[in-house]
Parts: structure tokens; C-alpha cells; sequence
């Protein structure tokens, strides 16, 4: 679903990401984790076309480059890492938003948006939030409605840059949990990026560890998530256990 | 979706109440003068003067002369220019996504101002003196607006992104004054056009009929047409330009594509009317809390009620003090400066 060879970015003279392979199988949850800086959401935003990028990234076996900017928008919703709350915005209106790929210049909504808007709200509970203005909500309120926009651009990919940053844990379960039943139900392609290591590694199918702009490894959690590694990129001690689930990542003091 | 609200957008009360109020204007801009006229039989003449439609308005030809030739092109006058003030500020406050954005504070006014003065000043130079306002002062307006509000975005932008809503006001504060004091030098150059600049600076409604209504016309036309079309692009723009990217739109186009029609706007409003401050915020700010924060709704609504409150100001303006007339930019001032000091008490707070 997502193709990715030889993804190059650079801002100013720096190069950001260098040489970059990546493959999404249709409704496969990957996510991309590494130190800071290390390049994983310049990766998320080139695959969502919103920077300029050398190489070559596909959606759908599409060439992202041959979509025009609304067809893209079909193809591929992004949730970014810290969205902008717009002063006053009622959920209801902010969920519309992401119909925007959908409204001729000029138009406005169709009864088929708001029918799509009212069936992500019953989706994902926020039927009773839907007059409220987003910036009276609570952390895990806003992520879902976040959420909410980017599913309503009815697209088959959704690109979460760090979606759990801001939540405590239970609301870190909470909102994954949402997108993995999402993606089991719709059949959703999930590329994430995410700083908790052992959360990342128990939702996702595979992780792409991203160090110094380069990939340095890839496979499942047991296969990336190694005490060797960690060590290697991150400059830290780690404990990596079994937790039944999968691998958990205990940092050490050393 | 058969409960609750609909969708954000224009409702249909406040799109009757906005019409409402430019009628109200617009007959009571008429009515009311040194020789006071029945608002029934106004109201009746100014129909009469659609085409199609005759009615009686037991008017003299005298009376009807007042009405055509001299009070309404300063009511239309004070309508369009009240309009496009009030869309600019609309407008500039979308696209910088700062509440406190408006013609006067980024520096827009100020450089359409310099453009009119050198206008003006070179006239008298040339002897040509006619006391109507030159062609070409609309477009040295426009000129001086583009290049202020472009100085005003790179001194408070880095590497293309705003800082902070502070830093892009203090830059206009900047280039304003920087503006301002080309403006004095250029009239100490000039003393023999002292006068009628500062009759202009202070903000007045024109007395030249229909000259300044068919000159700012186009101008105002094209920016109408251009910041109404964006309105829809406006809001999905306060989410921000990465998801406004990431919805299909083309952020930075929309964008400058609104600061050139609001600078247009401003300087075609400034270059007939001089500097009348604080429309441009009052008007959105009271839509804003009263109507929701939708631009589908404010900027339609801000060309209805800026036009309507620009009308009523210069109806005070010239009655309260008859037969002397207040500077119309000094009513607005007094007036706004009061409230815009409580809209920044609100951002404070909030």
C-alpha cells in the first residue's frame, strides 16, 4: 500500500533523511521509532507528500507525486503530531474539515459528508461531543476527534506522527486500542511514529527502527526491539522481558 | 443529522439581519442632514430609483437633487469602503491566524498612505490641482499596502513561519513608523500639500459625488469576489498549513492570494477615504463572538455590517456637531480603541 526506495529530504544544507527503504502491505500496521532527530517524521511527512523528498514514495502503486493535491487527500490522512486547536471550533465543524477533499471550490458540504461525519462520530463515541467546542476537551476527547477529521477524509492510509505523546497511559491504550479496531474494521493501512517503545511494540505488526536519517533496522517487535540495539542508537540501557505480549523495554540505570 | 446544529456556515437570520442593517444605514444616511428628510419618503425615492420600479416619494426636485447627488455617493461611499475595511480585517486575521491583525496594525494603511501623499504631493508640484483625487492614487495605495504588509511578514516571520502573534504586530508597529516618518519627510518637502493630506489622514468620506464611489468600485469588486470565494479554504487554514496541506489545499497560495485581495481592498478604501482605523477590528471581532467563529459566516457578514457601521459612523460624524463636521476616523477611533482594548483582554485571558 505504501512504497518507499531511496527517500532522500533535505532542509537547507542538513540532510534529514538519507536513503530511506520502506514497505506498508494493505491494512499492516507499521510503526517507525528512534532517538530524536532521527528523521521519523520527516519519513511520515514525505510519505504524506507534504514536503519535498528525492526518490520515490507510492501509495496505492500510485507514484504520490502523480496525485494531485485532491486525490491525495483521498488516498492518505495525517495526524499530526501536535494539531492546532482552533479557538471556538465546535467538534461537528472540525470533523467536516477533513470532507475538504470532497467540496468542489466553492461548494459545501453534502448531505453524503455529513452523513460520513455523523458515522465516524458514532464510530468513535463523540455523538455527544459533536457540539462542544474542541478547545473545552480533554486530552483523550481531542485525540479522538482528531482522529475523527483524518477519518473522514475516507482515505485506506492513515499516517500518525506520534499519537499517544500527549496522554497519560490509559488514554495511550485507549486511542491505539480505537486504531486497531478501525483498522481491522475498515481495513486501514497505520504508518506511526511513536517514542514508547514497548506500547509501539505491541501494536504494531512491524517497526522500522530510524537512526541518523537511515534505517537500521527493520522486522518485528522481538527482531528491533534488542537490548543490543536500543543500546546502539538510543545511548541508553534497556532491559528488554517478555511480557506476554510482547517485548517490554525497561530502561536501567547504569 | 436531523438534531442539533447544522454545519458551520451563514445563517440565514444573520444574513437577514446584516441586509437589515445596510438598508437601515443607507436610509437613515439619507434621511438625516442639515435639511432633514422623512426616512418614509427617502425610503421610497431610493426605491424609485431602481430600475423598474416607480414610486412617488412626494419629494421635490430639489429634495431628490440632495438625495442623488450628494448624500447618497457618501452613504454608498461610506457603505463599500466600511465593507471592504471590515472583509480586510476579516481577512488578515484569518490568513496570520491572529485575532489582533487588521489594515492599520500590520502596517497596510500606512503604506497605502505614504503611496497617496507622494501621489499628492507630486500633483501639487505639477500644478495640477483639479480637488478630484487622481486616477492613479488607488493604485500608489495598493503599491505602498503590498510592500508594507510584505515588510511587515518578513520582519515578524522566520524562514517563512509567523513566531508568534506578537512579533508580526510589533513589526507592523514598526514598519508603520518607519511609513509615518517617509510620510512626514515627504511632506515637509511638500508644505503646499500640507493641508489636504491631513484633511485626508484624518479619514473622511468624500464629498466628490460619485467620482470616489465609481473609483474605488472595481477594486472593491475584485476583492469581494476573491476573499468571499476563500472562505471555505480561510477555516480549514485555522487548523493549519500542514493539515490544510494534508486536506488537499494549497495553503500558501490561498494565502497570498488573500493578502493581495485584502491589501487591494484596503488601499482602494484608504486611497478615497483616508485613514479610518478600527473597522476592520471591531466589525469581525463582535461577529466573531455573536455568530460563531466560522469565516463561511464572518466575512460575508463583515461586508453587511461593515458597510452598515461605516455608514452610521459618518452619519454621527457630520449630525452630532452640525453644521461642523467630525473627522469620521476620529469617531471610529473613539469608539474602537476602547474595544479593541477589551478584545485584547480577552486574548489575554484566553
Amino acid at each position: 500500500m505504501i512504497g518507499v526506495r531511496g527517500l532522500r529530504v533535505r532542509l537547507g544544507s542538513s540532510v534529514i533523511v538519507d536513503g530511506v527503504d520502506l514497505d506498508v502491505a494493505a491494512g499492516e500496521w507499521v510503526t517507525i521509532i528512534g532517538p530524536n532527530g532521527a528523521g521519523k517524521s520527516t519519513v511520515l511527512r514525505a510519505v504524506g507528500g507534504l514536503l519535498p523528498f528525492s526518490g520515490a514514495v507510492s501509495l496505492g502503486g500510485t507514484p504520490v507525486e502523480r496525485l494531485t493535491r485532491r486525490e491525495r487527500a483521498r488516498t492518505v490522512a495525517t495526524v499530526v503530531q501536535s494539531p492546532v486547536v482552533p479557538p471556538g471550533m465546535l467538534v461537528l465543524d472540525y470533523v467536516l474539515l477533513g470532507r475538504t477533499p470532497y467540496i468542489a471550490p466553492l461548494g459545501r458540504e453534502s448531505a453524503s459528508d455529513l452523513a460520513a461525519v455523523q458515522e465516524v462520530l458514532t464510530a468513535l463515541d463523540l455523538v455527544g461531543l459533536r457540539t462542544r467546542r474542541l478547545d473545552t476537551l480533554s486530552g483523550g476527547e481531542r485525540q479522538r476527534v482528531f482522529l475523527a477529521r483524518a477519518l473522514a477524509q475516507g482515505a485506506r492510509i492513515l499516517l500518525l506522527d506520534e499519537p499517544t505523546t500527549a496522554l497519560d497511559i490509559g488514554h495511550q491504550q485507549e486511542v491505539l486500542e480505537l486504531v486497531d479496531r478501525l483498522r481491522a474494521e475498515r481495513g486501514l493501512t497505520v504508518l506511526a511514529t511513536m517514542h514508547d517503545l514497548t506500547i509501539a511494540g505491541e501494536y504494531a505488526d512491524r517497526m522500522v527502527l530510524l537512526a541518523g536519517g537511515r534505517v537500521v533496522a527493520a522486522g518485528t517487535a522481538w527482531e528491533v526491539l534488542t537490548e543490543d540495539l536500543l543500546a546502539r542508537h538510543y545511548r541508553v540501557r534497556v532491559k528488554v522481558i517478555d511480557g506476554g505480549q510482547g517485548p517490554l523495554v525497561v530502561p536501567v540505570r547504569s | 443529522m436531523s438534531d442539533g446544529p447544522g454545519p458551520a456556515g451563514l445563517r440565514a437570520r444573520w444574513l437577514v439581519g446584516g441586509v437589515l442593517a445596510v438598508v437601515v444605514a443607507l436610509v437613515a444616511g439619507v434621511a438625516f442632514g442639515p435639511v432633514p428628510l422623512p426616512p418614509a419618503d427617502v425610503a421610497a425615492a431610493l426605491l424609485d430609483l431602481l430600475p423598474g420600479v416607480r414610486i412617488d416619494s412626494g419629494l421635490s426636485d430639489q429634495e431628490i437633487a440632495i438625495i442623488t447627488e450628494l448624500r447618497l455617493p457618501r452613504v454608498v461611499l461610506g457603505l463599500l469602503v466600511g465593507a471592504l475595511l471590515a472583509l480586510a480585517g476579516a481577512a488578515y486575521q484569518g490568513v496570520f491566524r491572529n485575532p489582533l491583525a487588521d489594515p492599520h496594525l500590520l502596517g497596510v494603511a500606512a503604506g497605502a498612505g505614504l503611496g497617496v501623499t507622494a501621489v499628492i504631493a507630486f500633483r501639487s508640484t505639477s500644478g495640477d490641482a483639479t480637488g478630484e483625487l487622481p486616477i492613479g492614487v488607488p493604485l500608489a495605495a495598493f503599491v505602498g499596502a503590498v510592500a508594507a504588509v510584505a515588510l511587515t511578514w518578513l520582519l515578524g516571520s522566520a524562514g517563512g513561519r509567523v513566531r508568534t502573534p506578537a512579533t508580526l504586530i510589533l513589526s507592523g508597529v514598526a514598519v508603520s513608523a518607519f511609513l509615518a516618518a517617509a510620510q512626514t519627510f515627504l511632506l515637509q518637502r511638500h508644505i503646499e500639500s500640507l493641508r489636504e493630506v491631513y484633511s485626508w489622514l484624518l479619514g473622511r468620506l468624500g464629498t466628490a459625488g460619485w467620482h470616489d464611489v465609481l473609483l474605488v468600485l472595481p477594486y472593491a469588486a475584485v476583492t469581494f469576489v476573491i476573499v468571499l470565494s476563500q472562505r471555505r479554504e480561510l477555516d480549514v487554514l485555522t487548523v493549519g498549513d500542514e493539515e490544510a496541506a494534508s486536506l488537499g489545499l494549497h495553503p500558501q497560495r490561498s494565502r497570498y492570494l488573500l493578502i493581495a485581495a485584502a491589501s487591494l481592498g484596503t488601499a482602494a478604501a484608504v486611497s478615497v477615504s483616508g485613514l479610518i482605523g478600527f473597522v476592520g477590528i471591531i466589525v469581525p471581532h463582535t461577529l466573531r463572538l455573536l455568530a460563531g467563529p466560522s469565516y463561511r459566516s464572518i466575512l460575508p457578514l463583515s461586508v453587511l455590517f461593515g458597510g452598515a457601521f461605516l455608514a452610521l459612523t459618518d452619519l454621527v460624524a457630520r449630525t452630532v456637531a452640525s453644521p461642523a463636521e467630525i473627522p469620521i476616523g476620529v469617531v471610529t477611533a473613539f469608539l474602537g480603541a476602547p474595544f479593541f482594548a477589551l478584545v485584547l483582554r480577552r486574548s489575554a485571558v484566553s
